[in-house]
């Protein structure tokens, strides 16, 4: 029981890192109509700042401010620069500029901090466990992602449902040219929302940076679970984001830990690991398919 | 005029001879040996093939350019720590560079990849880290040389130690790969105990959240990991957040607790205990040097990786010396190989039946030094021990 409460929680926490990632990226393709692949490296930015502001400085809330600062304006810059010129293209286009541009980060930070992954240490403040239930200790830094996802999820749900800006984001997903017609300046609306997930992709750096090392092409390892996120939610769906990005975590959790324990009751230990960890990676695939039997545009559709 | 006839002829074979062995050396200094280095530069692992590829460049350094004598150039490539990749330089250096020998490669599963073409096309092999089992036993092969140890080895003594340590219940975990079967194999060979729990993690794993979840339900006295390079890092990392290594202490080969994974991890490791075949405070004249030299020229502690490395390029440079810098006659290499007549930065060293080391195992612990953690030698665990392969080896 403990050891499902903490396998449970472990899901969560994956999950609303995947919501942070996911949440940009939907926005993005939602509202802008842009698949960016190079989402994953501005996560790989923020941690790289992160990671460096907090080796020079060592304090954690600079390395937060620095990570968030350098995600949100290498994303506004990336809009301004090459996205801006793809809005009109087609897809394959927008897949193979942003694809490059996954490359042209990837070796720009091996010229810039080398091959070396980089390691951040947890605050201070968020050190060490706490039980959470009798028998159940966990790392409080994780509990701290659990916490400052769900706040995030709320802030969006307040920004885009409640604000006039909010409303020009929804409206934007819908009737792009009724908004421009009404004299919304679209062109700087995308830039923000595009910043706004840059801002996010960099938020989930910056946490995850003292769990994971920092390193080149941590973003690739991520953008895939990511894309399923949001094929599951719905494209364009933050409230779909966010389920859906949970539902993944656990599934691939859980899956995880428990396939191969079952698995090797019937053959041997590695290889019921290898079979295991195969099915499990392949169970959030065959969720996303189930889904999409089920819901052909996803749990909460955008468009709807 | 018969004798004079034969005389003429034994003149003028001299003199061809002399004037061919003329000609060598200067065509060597031409061009030099190329010796092509395959290995693993980016990723987590990227440290790794950083220090194999200082250590080996340090090595030839100190003998100005050269090896044994012999002036070489070495081509280095990133493997990308994928296999096929790792088996496209392979081709392109035996291809288009007329490479004939080759080294670097860290991982089991690209050396898997890459070892077979080697060795088919008649080319040497001689690894600096990845020395996987089934090389070592009955797919042994003449041309396949292993400086650094059987990987079998490793987890061996660290199961020795873990007996020396009374630890009776030990979780264990490795990637599932070749080497990481071999190590929980290894390990499993020496260990006397019981095994509380045994799980494979995924080689591109960085999360080891659920696993942690299962050491701290299975309660073990010690866990047992091999996760090289970054991966062990990110291991120990998630370890200490966890809030076990209070509670449950490690045992561990080399490969997951280096210099660099040291001083990631930082004070949180001391009192880790570990096996090694070789630690940077070895009280040996060469090894002595080769720190010296290494902290000199690259301002960082050597990990026993680039240690592997420079007795790679060592033992290189004896059986050059041996065949008077030539690669091409495998059967002189072989012969010049063999004896590891280089002095080993590890003091003892020599190659086994399977052209395995057979050497000593030391047992180290980190400490606190001078107010930093430091990898500090303890006891010998292991005497000349060879691996258990060897017998099934026949060339």
């Amino acid at each position: 029981m403990a050891l499902l409460l903490e396998q449970l929680l472990n899901g969560v926490q994956l999950g609303v890192t995947l919501f942070l990632l996911a949440a940009g990226l939907t926005l993005v393709f939602g509202i802008m109509g842009v698949i960016n692949l190079a989402h994953g490296s501005l996560y790989m930015v923020g941690a790289y700042a992160a990671a460096v502001a907090a080796s020079s400085t060592g304090s954690a809330v600079v390395a937060l401010l620095a990570g968030l600062a350098a995600a949100a304006a290498v994303g506004m810059v990336v809009e301004y620069a090459v996205l801006r010129r793809l809005y009109a293209r087609d897809h394959l286009d927008q897949v193979l500029a942003t694809f490059g541009l996954i490359l042209f980060f990837n070796e720009g930070m091996v010229l810039l901090f080398g091959r070396q992954p980089l390691f951040v240490n947890v605050p201070e403040a968020l050190r060490g466990t706490v039980r959470v239930l009798p028998g159940v200790d966990y790392p409080i830094y994780r509990l701290a992602i659990i916490a400052v996802g769900l706040l995030v999820a709320l802030g969006l749900y307040v920004l885009i449902q409640r604000t006039r800006v909010g409303m020009l984001v929804r409206a934007g997903a819908t009737h792009r040219e009724m908004v421009r017609a009404l004299g919304v300046d679209v062109r700087l609306l995308y830039t923000l929302v595009f910043g706004l997930g840059a801002f996010l992709a960099g938020l989930a750096g910056v946490m995850t940076g003292p769990i994971l090392s920092v390193q080149v092409g941590m973003g690739e390892q991520i953008l895939i679970l990511t894309f399923v996120v949001v094929v599951i939610g719905g494209i364009g769906s933050v409230r779909g984001a966010l389920f859906g990005a949970v539902l993944v975590g656990l599934v691939d959790t859980v899956l995880r830990a428990y396939v191969p324990g079952l698995l090797r009751q019937v053959m041997e230990g590695s290889e019921a690991d290898a079979l295991g960890a195969g099915l499990a990676s392949m169970g959030v695939y065959l969720l996303m398919a189930l889904v999409l039997l089920v819901k052909p545009r996803g749990l909460f559709p955008a468009h709807a | 005029m018969n004798l004079n006839r034969r005389g003429l002829l034994a003149t003028g074979a001299a003199l061809g001879l002399g004037a061919s062995s003329l000609a060598r050396p200067s065509l060597a200094q031409g061009a030099p040996l190329k010796i092509g280095m395959i290995t693993t530069l980016s990723g987590a692992g990227g440290y790794i093939g950083q220090d194999i590829r200082d250590a080996f460049q340090l090595a030839m350094e100190m003998e100005g350019g050269k090896l044994g004598g012999t002036p070489v150039q070495l081509l280095v490539e990133d493997d990308g720590f994928r296999p096929g990749q790792g088996k496209q330089v392979a081709e392109r250096f035996m291809k288009n560079e007329r490479v004939r020998l080759l080294t670097g490669i860290i991982f089991s599963n690209i050396l898997g990849a890459v070892v077979g073409d080697v060795l088919d096309a008649g080319g040497i092999y001689v690894s600096p880290n990845a020395s996987p089992s089934n090389l070592a036993g009955r797919e042994c092969h003449k041309n396949f040389w292993s400086v650094a140890w059987q990987n079998d080895s490793l987890h061996e003594s660290a199961g020795q130690l873990a007996n020396n340590l009374g630890q009776k219940k030990m979780f264990i975990l490795a990637p599932n790969y070749q080497a990481g079967r071999d190590a929980l194999t290894g390990f499993k060979r020496l260990y006397k105990g019981q095994v509380a729990g045994e799980v494979y993690t995924r080689l591109d794993q960085t999360d080891y959240a659920a696993e942690m979840a299962q050491i701290r339900a299975a309660a073990p006295d010690g866990v047992y990991q091999f996760h090289p390079g970054g991966l062990g890092i990110t291991f120990l990392r998630q370890y200490v957040q966890a809030g076990l290594l209070a509670n449950i202490p490690m045992t561990l080969a080399s490969p997951s607790m280096d210099a660099t994974t040291l001083s990631a991890v930082g004070d949180a490791a001391v009192g880790i205990n570990l096996t090694s075949q070789w630690n940077s405070d070895l009280d040996v004249p060469a090894s002595k040097r080769f720190v010296a030299a290494f902290q000199a020229k690259y301002n960082r502690i050597p990990t026993f990786y680039a240690q592997q490395s420079f007795d790679t390029a060592l033992a290189i440079g004896a059986a050059l010396k041996g065949t008077g810098g030539k690669v091409d006659d495998t059967e002189t290499f072989y012969r010049a190989m063999k004896p590891a007549s280089f002095e080993s930065t590890r003091g003892k060293f020599s190659f086994g039946a399977n052209n395995h080391p057979v050497q000593d195992w030391w047992a180290i612990r980190v400490e606190n030094v001078a107010g930093k953690p430091a990898l500090v030698t303890k006891d010998r665990v292991l005497t000349d021990h060879g691996d258990v392969y060897a017998a099934q080896c026949k060339f």
